[in-house]
């Protein structure tokens, strides 16, 4: 019998420097993991005596529960720390901050944070795996590749199907990962938002930009609505929410325009009625409960690759 | 360094999975056509070997055995030796085996640690009434405290050489090879 192939993976900064082999193999894997999530006992072995360690340096709920829950499906011990309750708010720096982390010897550091390149920063400067759980506005890996495990499991494959991503691309760790992903499997990718939220020389990552979100939805497999960040610049960039939701929201007579049954997509949190509205989001073509449950999934592949890949370096 | 011979051809092979047949057919927990055990092939090897034993099974019980295939690549103990695998296929079992009589099948019994694996598998689908352990060849050589209920073949095979089980796209047995490790 021939063995399969291995897939070695020290760290997950990002999908730009994943190929199209790796990101396949990831999914393959995931798709095992979700196989074992449909279980009774919902739970593997492989990664016992394995410590993964969330360093969380901005909010978030899903993504972190995600990873945890993930880890422990694994069998892995874990340990969530958070910026608010950290010294980074008594003014330690990063560094730092990592490296008392790192003495406590986690395997693999789950890291998101507000500044691009942060994973990149700690991964040359600790020995553990590091995986991006967002950095800044420059990528969000697992959740580009939940999204195109979500495609990919309804649309059987992504070779030439029109994918549409609708909003802030600017701002969107989200979107820049899926742009890279997506392109690398062969997808039409179509971007629209205001002319305030696309930035100059996005084509460069392959895709079609449009001002106006008509020419990007019609005829799509897939529509994909970013969040307007409100907290952040979001409020700034529009000149109002309704005004947003009237020319670039996703409602059903917008939606029409794309393929009959095609996906609707949102990576959460959503603002209902104003990129999409809540008739579409609860609709029948709506996959974003099914995007949070394939999470967990393809995060245990991440961790399962990172993990064994580095414990196969140590080997004595 | 000896080059790859042939163990068994097909003929062989047919004579081998006939008397793995004859030897579950001579265990009393193995006739009752209204209790048949469900078959659960290792992959990849033993699923293939599980469906030629159903279907030569059949010939005499009139009923053939129901298959189901287990993947045993996150049980393995030997991950942090050979680095993370992609697996060759899913576990293709009913969601809860508790109370069923299982005849695990393998193609080859060697160390034991794929059976150790395939149990601790087995126990995440639930309780079974009780699992037996069926090997096409029991080649020897264990490393843990696990022994077959019924076995095709027993060959001595040298040390330091792996028996490859050949199948060809149609899911038959074809051929085993005595290949010299690398």
């Amino acid at each position: 019998m021939n063995q399969p192939p291995t897939l070695q993976l020290r760290h997950l900064l990002g999908l730009e420097t994943l190929d199209a082999q790796q990101i396949t193999a990831l999914l393959d894997l995931a798709g095992q993991m979700k196989a074992v999530n449909q279980r009774r006992i919902k739970k593997l072995p492989t990664l016992r005596g394995v410590t993964v360690l969330t360093f969380f340096v901005e909010n978030s709920t899903r993504t972190k529960m995600s990873f945890e829950l993930a880890a422990k499906r694994l069998s892995a011990d874990v340990m969530g720390f958070a910026a608010s309750t950290s010294s980074l708010s008594k003014g330690e720096t990063l560094l730092d901050t990592a490296r008392n982390l790192e003495a406590m010897a986690p395997d693999i550091v789950v890291i998101r944070h507000s500044s691009s390149g942060a994973p990149h920063f700690l991964a040359e400067r600790i020995g553990c795996g590091i995986v991006n759980a967002g950095d800044g506005a420059h990528e969000h890996p697992t959740q580009g590749l939940l999204d195109i495990f979500t495609m990919r499991e309804k649309l059987g494959t992504l070779q030439g199907k029109k994918v549409a991503i609708i909003g802030d691309l600017a701002h969107s760790r989200v979107a820049r990962s899926n742009l890279h992903g997506l392109h690398k499997l062969g997808a039409d990718v179509h971007v629209a938002g205001p002319a305030t939220m696309i930035p100059p020389g996005i084509e460069e990552l392959m895709c079609t930009a449009h001002t106006r979100v008509e020419p990007a939805i019609e005829g799509a497999d897939v529509v994909m609505m970013l969040r307007i960040q409100r907290e952040r610049q979001g409020n700034d960039l529009i000149p109002h929410a309704h005004e947003y939701h009237r020319f670039f929201g996703l409602d059903q007579q917008r939606l029409k325009l794309a393929k009959p049954g095609a996906l609707v997509m949102h990576p959460g949190p959503m603002n209902r009625g104003v990129e999409i509205a809540p008739e579409v989001a609860d609709g029948a073509q709506s996959v974003i409960l099914q995007q949070v449950e394939n999470g967990v999934a393809v995060r245990m592949a991440v961790l399962y690759a990172v993990a064994v890949t580095r414990g196969l370096e140590e080997k004595p | 360094m000896s080059e790859p011979s042939v163990l068994l051809d097909r003929a062989h092979l047919e004579q081998v999975l006939c008397h793995l047949a004859e030897e579950v057919l001579a265990q009393p927990w193995a006739c009752d056509p209204d209790d048949l055990p469900l078959l659960v092939g290792i992959r990849e090897g033993g699923v293939v070997v599980a469906e030629e034993l159903a279907r030569i099974l059949s010939l005499s019980l009139g009923k053939k055995p129901t298959v189901g295939a287990l993947d045993i690549t996150f049980y393995r103990d030997d991950t942090w030796l050979k680095g993370p695998r992609m697996t060759g296929g899913h576990t293709d079992l009913p969601a809860d085996l508790t109370g069923q009589r299982l005849l695990l099948v393998d193609d080859v019994l060697f160390t034991g640690r794929t059976v150790r694996a395939a149990l601790n598998a087995l126990v995440d689908f639930g309780r079974p009434r009780a699992v037996l352990l069926a090997a096409l060849i029991d080649r020897g050589g264990r490393e843990l405290p696990i022994q077959a209920d019924v076995v095709g073949l027993r060959v001595d095979v040298p040390a330091g050489h792996t028996l490859e089980v050949m199948c060809d796209d149609k899911g038959q047995l074809r051929a085993v090879l005595q290949v010299p490790n690398a």
